[in-house]
């Protein structure tokens, strides 16, 4: 039994020991084909994924090349002319990118630092709760809200800053207090808002990661520092902080190689004409000029998606790099 | 205790008080673990807790409540901790209205045949790609990941979807996105990590097919995992907004967060559109109305989510833990 497990194994070890392409002498490839005749099956069973991926993911990119040409109807994606980078020139030269990446840019890394901290907080407390099972209630309910769905919670933002009635003018009002600020009308606060909602639904799900992570460290390093007299906020500080930097740091790369695919879908639904100037992002104003508007612009806003697509690429591969020096994490 | 206070000072007593206090930690950790001896500190967290508890709470309940009240009560601020005017008219207004029930009969059909889809194709990716031994692995693996990194955006998709005359089909609801990532990589991770692999070479041993023990060993084995990409998929089906916005324009096709989209945003009201017959003051009650229809359709389209929540909670954390677990 061991001799023919080595056996099999033989031809492929040079193979993984060293990165370079080593090439198959006849013998072994024919090997190798018999072998993979044996798992044809598994092979099968790839097909359908294949032809999905093909068919719904690659598909697409390769229709991207409209980008690189003049949409016209009547010829199709495949027999419209050739223009070359025109439609990216047009982009750059337009006002309109630098707002677009800004708002963008500004709305995500606000969200990304704004909704690190919370995550561990909320982690931290749940850890030193006195009582367990209020802990473990608190903590389910936390993460409730990471299930509504992006209508429904931008329905709850945009009804509870209602100055009429909603929910925080009643609070107000109980004080003696009243809400006149029409806050989605004001295109300064709509960053806030769109992050502040997010960490409220986001921070019991991001905390999870991190009970995990607590709950993973040693008692021995706890029991050992209350022998030697440590109040609860120096175990935090020095055991459970340092357990869990890593993971935060992780999360913190991971966001950073994301930033450019930030949840639009809420930032379209809160959007309104009052906030306009600091909502628009570059995904919403892809789906208004090339698919909502009545004469849509494919090829310039495929040109716009395209150029966010390849940028987030850039920074995915760059992230995971520094993930992968970095202790060794990396995302694949 | 009796015996420590005989002799305080001897290094044996040193010893045996050294021992009693770790004992003594470790009683109070069964009580109240990793809390020590400060009750100081331990108010402090509950405190804390506490107050989040209602942050996130809080608006949830405003919404059930002034759901359940008029809509008079709500536009003054009146309804703060208990229902006021209890009246039922925004349910009512949330059965009569011309789309909410049958776009509600949609969503969950979208979702049933959706999760079906993204179950079968899920678990044909993935168990092939947990075999170590299939040859090309890392290969298949890049195609499929690759797709995560990079796509043709928003504008290709589109016009793929309406060549291939998917537009305005259930189709378009419930193929696309059939294999996320995510799910697929916590799946092939319990496969690969959580089966022993010599259960497979015992039952090559016995004659069994790849096929047939995936279906006959692997998959009963893997239902933990298959329950928890279960709700991740059902979850995303029934919240799914964005897709029904891009390709779905027939009313009677509409799931329910578009029409929510609709009422929330867009003052879609349940009375059909001849509000210029009507008096001021109808107006002002129909205005009221589309204020409580709209908490009253929030609390209508979260239920079938909150009524199953208590219940398979603890299943999205385990897949949360799986999911952190790189294989």
């Amino acid at each position: 039994m061991e001799t023919a497990i080595q056996k099999n194994q033989v031809p492929q070890k040079p193979k993984k020991a060293k990165k370079t392409k080593i090439k198959l002498t006849p013998e072994q490839k024919k090997k190798q084909l018999k072998k993979m005749a044996g798992m044809w099956q598994l092979y099968a069973l790839l097909i359908l994924p294949f032809i999905y991926f093909l068919v719904f993911h690659y598909f697409p990119m390769y229709g991207a090349q409209i980008a690189f040409k003049d949409y016209l109807t009547v010829e199709g994606v495949w027999g419209s002319p050739w223009v070359g980078l025109k439609h990216f020139e047009r982009f750059i030269n337009s006002g309109k990118m630098w707002e677009l990446v800004r708002n963008t840019l500004s709305i995500s890394l606000y969200a990304l630092f704004m909704g690190l901290p919370f995550p561990v907080l909320l982690a931290l407390m749940f850890r030193y709760i006195p009582f367990k099972r209020y802990g473990k209630f608190i903590q389910s309910v936390t993460y409730a809200p990471h299930f509504i769905s992006v209508v429904v919670m931008a329905g709850i933002v945009v009804e509870a800053l209602n100055p009429r009635g909603g929910m925080i003018d009643t609070i107000l009002g109980i004080f003696g207090g009243d809400w006149e600020i029409n806050l989605m009308g004001i295109p300064e606060a709509f960053s806030s808002v769109y992050v502040w909602s997010g960490i409220w639904q986001n921070m019991g799900f991001g905390a999870i990661i991190y009970c995990a992570v607590l709950a993973s460290v040693d008692t021995t390093y706890h029991e050992a520092a209350m022998v030697d007299g440590a109040t609860m906020f120096q175990r935090i500080w020095h055991i459970d902080i340092p357990f869990l930097i890593p993971q935060v740091v992780l999360n913190l790369i991971l966001g950073m190689g994301n930033v450019l695919n930030v949840g639009f879908e809420k930032a379209l639904l809160l959007q309104n004409t009052l906030n306009a100037s600091k909502s628009e992002m570059i995904s919403t104003y892809v789906y208004k000029m090339g698919i909502a508007a009545s004469l849509p612009d494919v090829s310039y806003t495929t040109a716009i998606g395209l150029f966010k697509s390849a940028i987030a690429f850039i920074l995915v591969i760059v992230v995971n790099k520094i993930a992968r020096k970095y202790g060794e994490m990396s995302i694949w | 205790m009796v015996e420590t206070n005989k002799n305080p000072n001897t290094e044996e007593n040193q010893e045996v008080t050294y021992v009693k206090a770790k004992q003594k930690s470790k009683i109070k950790q069964l009580l109240a673990p990793e809390i020590g001896d400060e009750v100081g500190s331990s108010i402090i967290s509950t405190v804390f807790a506490t107050l989040i508890l209602l942050i996130i709470i809080y608006p949830l309940w405003f919404i059930v409540i002034s759901s359940f009240s008029s809509g008079k009560a709500v536009a003054a601020g009146e309804v703060f901790f208990l229902p006021v005017d209890i009246t039922l008219d925004g349910y009512k207004a949330v059965l009569d209205h011309h789309l909410i029930m049958p776009s509600f009969k949609n969503s969950v059909i979208y979702m049933v045949c959706g999760t079906c889809i993204n179950l079968f194709m899920t678990v044909i990716t993935a168990y092939p790609l947990s075999r170590k031994d299939l040859i090309g692995r890392s290969k298949i693996t890049l195609f499929f990941a690759f797709t995560m990194w990079f796509s043709g955006g928003m504008i290709p998709t589109f016009l793929l979807y309406r060549d291939l005359g998917m537009i305005n089909t259930i189709w378009v609801m419930i193929i696309p996105g059939a294999v996320a990532m995510g799910n697929m990589v916590i799946t092939r991770t319990y496969f690969s990590k959580t089966i022993p692999e010599e259960l497979l070479e015992a039952a090559k041993i016995d004659g069994a097919s790849d096929i047939g023990y995936l279906l006959k060993i692997a998959l009963p084995l893997a239902k933990p995992i298959l329950a928890v990409i279960t709700l991740y998929y059902a979850v995303g089906h029934w919240n799914q907004f964005f897709a029904a916005l891009l390709y779905i324009t027939d009313q009677d096709k509409y799931p329910l967060q578009l029409v929510l989209r609709d009422i929330l945003f867009q003052g879609e009201t349940a009375f059909g559109g001849d509000s210029g017959s009507l008096s001021i003051e109808d107006m002002a009650i129909l205005e009221n109305l589309q204020q409580i229809l709209k908490y009253s359709v929030i609390v209508v389209s979260a239920l079938p989510m909150m009524i199953i929540y208590p219940f398979v909670q603890k299943y999205f954390v385990r897949g949360i833990m799986s999911g952190s677990v790189k294989g």
